[in-house]
């Protein structure tokens, strides 16, 4: 798996769901929904986001609704990983299940918008490249390693479906 | 020691005799409930794409609510989607335009207390009413399910939330729950919260529900309540006979609770969530200084429009006009509820007061269908959350209330406490 590193974008506590996938956008396709991310909170963010960039945010991060779009936005955008205080429920696993890497990280405080930050979600470690500051955090839990190591959950049941190891329901005719 | 309602529930799903919070087991799913917004046409796709189909067509339900009825052509067409997956993939439990899911699951007799149930909606924890597991994932986990029949879940640890006393008049389960989003806070993920005491044991179904859908505001894993006969009732009106275990499903004497809170509910007051949070609550009497002018109240959502909450609309309603310059919107939360409020007068009420009724969905709510807000507008509303942007113009301000904190909004043309109109 790779290490992203990027530009981080920083964020406040409880952004939520419907600012990262406003509901009026629901209809279009994922690059209408995923243009319009969180625009209510930083309208720089969708429009200049680079591929790799780093989320850092505060606590409660994607609290709300079970949409998946507020997950896939980021991955649509090529966010490298997230890096939030804490996460909502479902959000949390909506990310993973894309295959972004989304790690607890408390300090995120002494993280400022436009430092260049790196991720190795396996090892746990964050290391902010312009204050030269290192941190160590728990890495992603180890019975979603293969998961996220796979690509997310699709390329994962891909492979345990391929490999025979899954038993599913038979597709229609 | 004692187990909670939903560790008993999990250790029956993962197939252990016993099982732990913070433990990670795989959980055998007895229903998977998916929608017209993440259902089929996210899941669809990712089925064909892996060659496979749903693991039990019996099991897994589908229901279209949340574009209903069709408003533009994007919405016919993933309705007409949702159709075609239902015939395709052979669905043998199918609600289209019906009303809203989690409604729909408690009145035809889906839930059973013990079950362990999934929803492709975060507010799927409503059906913990029926002291069953259920909670909301995403389409993508919803996707994994509906193929392996299975999910991975980390035990919670239960917050009890007792309440006992009388209500006073005015006061519901909804104000209930915008003074526990303020007292236990929105970041409760991993944990259930279990409702009860004296106050919840008198309490309809209905109301229930009310406690259970918005622990999805607190960020819990599900909200629970231990069934009684109350509950057996429900699950015999919706066409089913209660399992006979149904009453053994409940946490033991002994059990460990992460905290155990218990309040009185004589001396609550009915409460106002202002913008952006539902957890930005105060009681609706501390509102009225400020003269909060409505442009708009809306009833409406799988919390909010049930026949009991239009009952409290129509006894604020009874004898009283909307104000002039505030426009009052009614969306019933299912086709049935309709008709037992149109059979009982309560549609009359509403509509002689000047209330507008709109098709039963999720409409405004999420801001998906009709009623949704401009920048710069009020609206007062009996749903469940207020995020910014959520019911339209993320310039918009929505603020929350129980059904008759609404009404009496959309009699005063601002937000007042709603006790002055009860007599
Ligand atoms: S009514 Fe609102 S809260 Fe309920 S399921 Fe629909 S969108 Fe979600």
């Amino acid at each position: 798996m790779s290490v992203p590193s990027g530009k981080a974008w920083t964020f406040g506590d409880e952004i939520n769901s419907d600012v990262m996938a406003p509901g009026i956008y629901f209809k279009e396709s994922m690059d209408v929904m995923a243009s319009h991310c969180l625009e209510a909170v930083n309208p720089e963010f969708a429009p200049n986001v680079q591929p790799g960039d780093i989320v850092v945010a505060g606590r409660n991060f994607g609290v709300g609704s079970a949409r998946e779009q507020a997950a896939l936005s980021f991955l649509h955008l090529k966010v490298g990983a997230i890096l939030a205080k804490s996460y909502a429920r479902i959000y949390y696993r909506n990310t993973l299940n894309f295959g972004v890497p989304a790690l607890i990280f408390p300090k995120a405080d002494e993280i400022n918008a436009g430092d260049q930050v790196t991720v190795d979600p396996i090892a746990g470690v964050v290391e902010n490249v312009t204050t030269g500051n290192s941190y160590k955090v728990s890495p992603i839990p180890e019975h979603l390693m293969e998961m996220i190591g796979d690509g997310g959950l699709m390329p994962h049941l891909k492979k345990k479906i391929d490999a025979g190891e899954l038993k599913t329901g038979a597709a229609p005719k | 020691m004692g187990n909670t309602l939903i560790q008993k529930i999990m250790a029956r799903a993962s197939g252990r005799d016993s099982v732990a919070p913070g433990e990670i087991v795989t959980c055998a799913v007895d229903l998977a409930m998916i929608l017209d917004s993440g259902g089929p046409r996210k899941i669809w796709p990712r089925l064909d794409q892996l060659g496979v189909g749903v693991y039990d067509k019996d099991k897994v339900v589908v229901v279209a609510d949340h574009f209903v009825p069709a408003a533009d052509p994007q919405s016919a067409a993933i309705l007409k989607l949702t159709r075609d997956f239902v015939k395709k993939f052979d669905i043998k439990h199918f609600y289209d335009m019906e009303g809203i899911c989690h409604v729909l699951m408690a009145e035809n007799g889906h839930l059973q207390p013990g079950m362990f149930c999934t929803g492709g909606d975060s507010h799927s924890t409503m059906g913990g009413a029926f002291g069953c597991y259920m909670a909301g994932f995403g389409a993508i986990e919803m996707t994994g399910v509906v193929i392996t029949g299975e999910i991975w879940s980390v035990v919670p640890e239960t917050i009890k939330v007792d309440w006992s006393g009388a209500f006073g008049p005015g006061v519901t389960a909804k104000d209930i729950m915008l003074f526990l989003a303020r007292e236990l806070g929105m970041e409760n993920a991993f944990k259930a919260i279990e409702f009860g005491g004296k106050s919840i044991r008198n309490m309809s179904m209905m109301e229930r529900m009310v406690l259970t859908n918005m622990a999805a505001e607190l960020g819990a894993e599900t909200g629970l309540v231990a069934p009684d006969e109350i509950t057996l009732q429900a699950i015999r009106d919706g066409g089913t006979e209660p399992a006979a275990d149904a009453l053994e499903w409940r946490s033991d004497d002994d059990a460990t609770f992460c905290a155990d809170h218990a309040f009185n509910s004589s001396t609550l007051a009915p409460q106002v969530a202002a913008p952006h949070r539902p957890s930005n609550s105060g009681a609706a009497q501390d509102f009225e200084k400020d003269h909060i002018k409505v442009d708009q109240a809306y009833i409406g959502a799988c919390v909010g429009a049930k026949l009991t909450d239009l009952h409290m609309v129509a006894s604020v309603l009874r004898g009283r006009q909307v104000k002039s310059g505030t426009r009052l919107m009614v969306a019933p939360s299912s086709k049935k509820i309709m008709r037992e409020a149109a059979a009982d007068g309560t549609l009359a009420t509403i509509t002689e007061a000047g209330g507008l009724i709109l098709p039963s969905g999720c409409g405004a709510c999420a801001g998906l269908g009709a009623g949704i807000i401009a920048e710069g507008e009020v609206c007062i509303s009996s749903t469940n959350r207020n995020f910014q942007g959520r019911m339209g113009s993320n310039k918009a301000f929505v603020y929350l209330g129980s059904p008759y904190t609404v009404a009496a909004a959309a009699v005063a043309g601002e937000i007042v406490d709603p006790r002055n109109m009860l007599s």
